[in-house]
C-alpha cells in the first residue's frame, strides 16, 4: 500500500477502504483506499482509463462496489442509486453539467426539488419563492451570477458551470464531487470557476475535484490522490509535491 | 451567508433584460395565435356564416375532438415521444364501448369503464415497450397503429359480420352517459356541443400541469435533456409512461364522444388522424425534437384546423382545398417558429 498512512486524528468526511469494482474482465478499480478530509479540497488525478470516473460513479451511487467499504460522516454507506447518495449529502457536478437547456436557471436549480404550495387539493409550483431562493443560491457564489429567469441555453459556459455548482452546493450537501469543472472553459472563465470553488471551501464545504490540469490541482487542492490502471499510485499533500512528481505518478515513471 | 436577498444580484452585462416583446416572441404558441387570428379574420370577411353563432358552434365542434388529442399529443411531444397509434385509438376505444354495450348488452357505464381500461393498457404497453427497448417511439407506436387497425377490423367483423357497430343508442345507460359525452348546451340561442367544454377543460388542466406543477417541469426535462433529467433524479421512465397513458386516455375520451354522438362506429375510423394531431401540436409550437412546446398552442393549432375546414365549407369551395391550406399552414408555422427560435438563440451571446 502506498500513500500517506491512515489519518488517525484528522477529521475524515469520506473514507474508502479496499474498494474494487470490475466490469466483466476489466478490473476498473483494484483495492483502492483513500479518504477525504472534511472541509478541504481533495483532487483526484490520473490518466484516461485510470479509474477516476468509476470511483466517482461508485461514490455518487451510480455503480455499486464489488468489494470494500465506503464510510461517510462516520457511517458505513452503500448507495443503491444516485438519489440515495444525494439524500446522504453527496452531490455530483457531472462533466455534462446535467442542465436542461430549455428550462430557466431557477427551474434547473429546483428540478426535482420544486417548491410547491397547496391550492385546495392541488400542489402548484411556488414560482416566486423558487426565484427568490435561486437568487440567494447564486448570490452566495458571488461571482458570475446569471439572471435566474434566463434560459440556461442563453448562458455562457462559465455561467452554466456556476449554475450546476450552485445546485450541487445549495441543498445542504456535505460533499460536492466535481468532474472536470473547467475542462471546457476559457482562461477567464476557468479563473472565475476556480474562485467559486475556493469560495465553497471557505464556507466549509468538502470538495472532491477531478482534474487533468495539474497546475489547477496544485493551486486549488489541499491533497491529491493519483490513480493508475485502476489502483492507487499515491497520495500527496499539494504543499509537498510538484507537477513533475504528479506526472511521474500518473505515468508510472515514479513507482509511488 | 449574509446576502441580502432583496437586492437583485449583479447581472451579466452581456445579457440585457429581455424586453416584453422579446419575451412574447419566444413563447411557443405565438405563431399559432397569429395564424388563428389571420384565419379567423379571413373567413369572417370572406363568408357570411362564419361569424354567426351557428357558424361558431360548427367550427368549435370540429376543433374540439381534434383539440383534445392535439393537446395530449403536445404533452407527449414535449416529453420527447410520438404516438402514431393515437388516431386509430379513437376508433378502438369507440369500438370497445360499442361492442360491449350493443353486442354484449352491458350497461354503457360498464362498457365505458372497460373501454378506459383497454385504452390505459395500450398506453401502458406503448410506454413500457419504448422505455424497456430504448427504441424510438415512432417505430413502436407504428407497430401499435397497424396492430390496432387490424384488431379493429378483425374483431368487428367477427362480432357483427359487418365493418361497423351500431345500436349504442338502445343500450342501457345511454341517457346518462350521453348527457356527459354527447349533449348540447344553449348559448346565445344556439346549441353548442358538450365536446367543446371537454376540450376547454382538457386544455386547461394540461396547461396547468405543464407550467404550474412538478410533473410539468419533468415533462420539459425528460424531453429536452433525458440524461440530465435522470442525473438529478427526475423519474424519467414514469413520466414518459404517464404521457403515453395520457394520450391513450385522450383517445378514450374522443372515441367515446364520437360513438355516443353518432351511435355507430366504423371499424376503419381514425386512420390518418394521428398525423393531424401531430400537425396541430407542431403548429402550436411543439418541436419534433422535444423539450419545447405548449398545450395551449396545440389547442390553438386545432382551432386553426376547425376554422379552416369549416370556413372552406362555408365559402362553398371544394373541400380538396383544405389539404393545400393545411400544407401551407404547417410550413408557415414551422418556418415562423424556426425563425423566432433562431432569433431567440442569437440573442444568447
Amino acid at each position: 500500500m502506498t500513500g500517506p498512512t491512515s489519518p488517525i486524528s484528522q477529521d475524515v468526511l469520506l473514507g474508502v477502504e479496499q474498494l474494487s469494482k470490475s466490469f466483466g474482465n476489466v478490473r476498473a478499480l483494484r483495492d483502492i483506499s483513500l479518504w477525504l478530509p472534511r472541509g478541504q479540497i481533495t483532487a483526484l488525478v490520473g490518466d484516461n482509463g485510470a479509474g477516476k470516473s468509476t470511483l466517482v460513479r461508485v461514490l455518487s451511487g451510480v455503480h455499486q462496489p464489488d468489494h470494500g467499504r465506503v464510510t461517510f460522516a462516520g457511517q458505513p454507506v452503500r448507495f443503491a442509486d444516485p438519489q440515495a447518495a444525494r439524500l446522504a449529502g453527496i452531490e455530483t457536478v457531472h462533466q455534462n453539467l446535467a442542465l436542461v437547456d430549455e428550462l430557466t436557471v431557477w427551474q434547473n436549480l429546483f428540478l426535482n426539488r420544486e417548491l410547491v404550495r397547496r391550492l385546495g387539493p392541488f400542489a402548484v409550483l411556488d414560482r416566486g419563492a423558487m426565484q427568490v431562493k435561486a437568487r440567494e443560491m447564486l448570490a452566495r457564489l458571488s461571482v458570475n451570477v446569471p439572471p435566474v429567469r434566463a434560459k440556461v441555453q442563453r448562458l455562457s459556459g462559465g455561467q452554466r458551470q456556476a449554475v450546476a455548482i450552485a445546485r450541487a452546493a445549495g441543498w445542504g450537501s456535505k460533499l460536492v464531487i466535481m468532474d472536470e469543472p473547467t475542462a471546457a472553459l476559457g482562461v477567464q472563465e476557468t479563473a472565475r470557476v476556480e474562485e467559486l470553488i475556493a469560495g465553497l471551501r471557505a464556507e466549509g464545504m468538502t470538495i472532491l475535484l477531478i482534474s487533468h490540469n495539474f497546475e489547477q490541482v496544485l493551486r486549488l487542492a489541499d491533497r491529491v490522490w493519483v490513480l493508475r490502471s485502476g489502483a492507487l499510485a499515491g497520495g500527496r499533500l499539494t504543499t509537498e509535491t510538484t507537477g513533475e512528481e504528479l506526472v511521474g505518478l500518473v505515468t508510472g515513471a515514479i513507482a509511488g | 451567508m449574509t446576502t441580502d436577498i432583496q437586492t437583485e444580484p449583479e447581472r451579466d452585462e452581456r445579457i440585457g433584460r429581455p424586453r416584453v416583446l422579446e419575451r412574447l416572441v419566444v413563447r411557443p404558441e405565438i405563431g399559432a395565435l397569429i395564424g388563428a387570428i389571420v384565419v379567423f379574420l379571413f373567413f369572417s370577411i370572406v363568408t357570411d356564416q362564419f361569424l354567426t353563432t351557428g357558424g361558431v358552434a360548427v367550427w368549435l365542434d370540429d376543433a374540439a375532438t381534434l383539440g383534445i388529442m392535439a393537446v395530449a399529443v403536445s404533452l407527449l411531444m414535449i416529453g420527447g415521444e410520438f404516438d402514431l397509434s393515437a388516431g386509430v385509438m379513437t376508433a378502438s376505444t369507440a369500438l370497445v364501448t360499442a361492442i360491449f354495450a350493443a353486442n354484449v348488452g352491458l350497461n354503457l357505464w360498464v362498457a365505458l369503464l372497460l373501454s378506459l381500461l383497454f385504452a390505459l393498457a395500450v398506453g401502458l404497453f406503448n410506454g413500457v415497450l419504448v422505455m424497456r427497448t430504448g427504441l424510438p417511439s415512432f417505430i413502436i407506436t407504428l407497430g401499435m397503429f397497424l396492430a390496432l387497425q387490424g384488431l379493429n377490423l378483425g374483431v368487428t367483423k367477427a362480432v357483427t359480420g359487418t365493418v361497423q357497430v351500431s345500436g349504442v343508442a338502445s343500450a342501457p345507460g345511454y341517457e346518462s352517459v350521453g348527457f356527459f359525452f354527447a349533449s348540447t348546451f344553449e348559448l346565445f340561442g344556439t346549441q353548442f356541443r358538450v365536446s367543446i367544454l371537454w376540450w376547454i377543460a382538457f386544455t386547461a388542466v394540461a396547461a396547468l400541469i405543464l407550467v404550474r406543477t412538478k410533473p410539468g417541469n419533468w415533462i420539459f426535462a425528460v424531453g429536452g435533456a433525458a440524461q440530465s433529467a435522470r442525473a438529478v433524479g427526475v423519474p424519467l421512465v414514469g413520466t414518459k409512461i404517464a404521457l403515453f397513458m395520457t394520450t391513450a386516455f385522450a383517445g378514450w375520451l374522443v372515441g367515446n364522444i364520437n360513438v355516443l354522438r353518432f351511435t355507430t362506429v366504423q371499424a376503419n375510423q381514425g386512420i390518418g388522424l394521428e398525423l393531424q394531431f401531430i400537425i396541430g401540436a407542431v403548429i402550436g409550437g411543439c418541436l419534433l425534437t422535444g423539450g419545447f412546446g405548449s398545450a395551449v398552442g396545440a389547442a390553438v393549432g386545432a382551432l386553426i384546423f376547425g376554422m379552416a375546414r369549416q370556413g372552406i365549407v362555408f365559402a362553398g369551395w371544394d373541400s380538396d382545398w383544405f389539404m393545400l391550406f393545411l400544407g401551407v399552414m404547417l410550413l408557415a408555422a414551422v418556418l415562423v417558429n424556426n425563425a423566432l427560435r433562431r432569433r431567440a438563440e442569437r440573442v444568447r451571446r
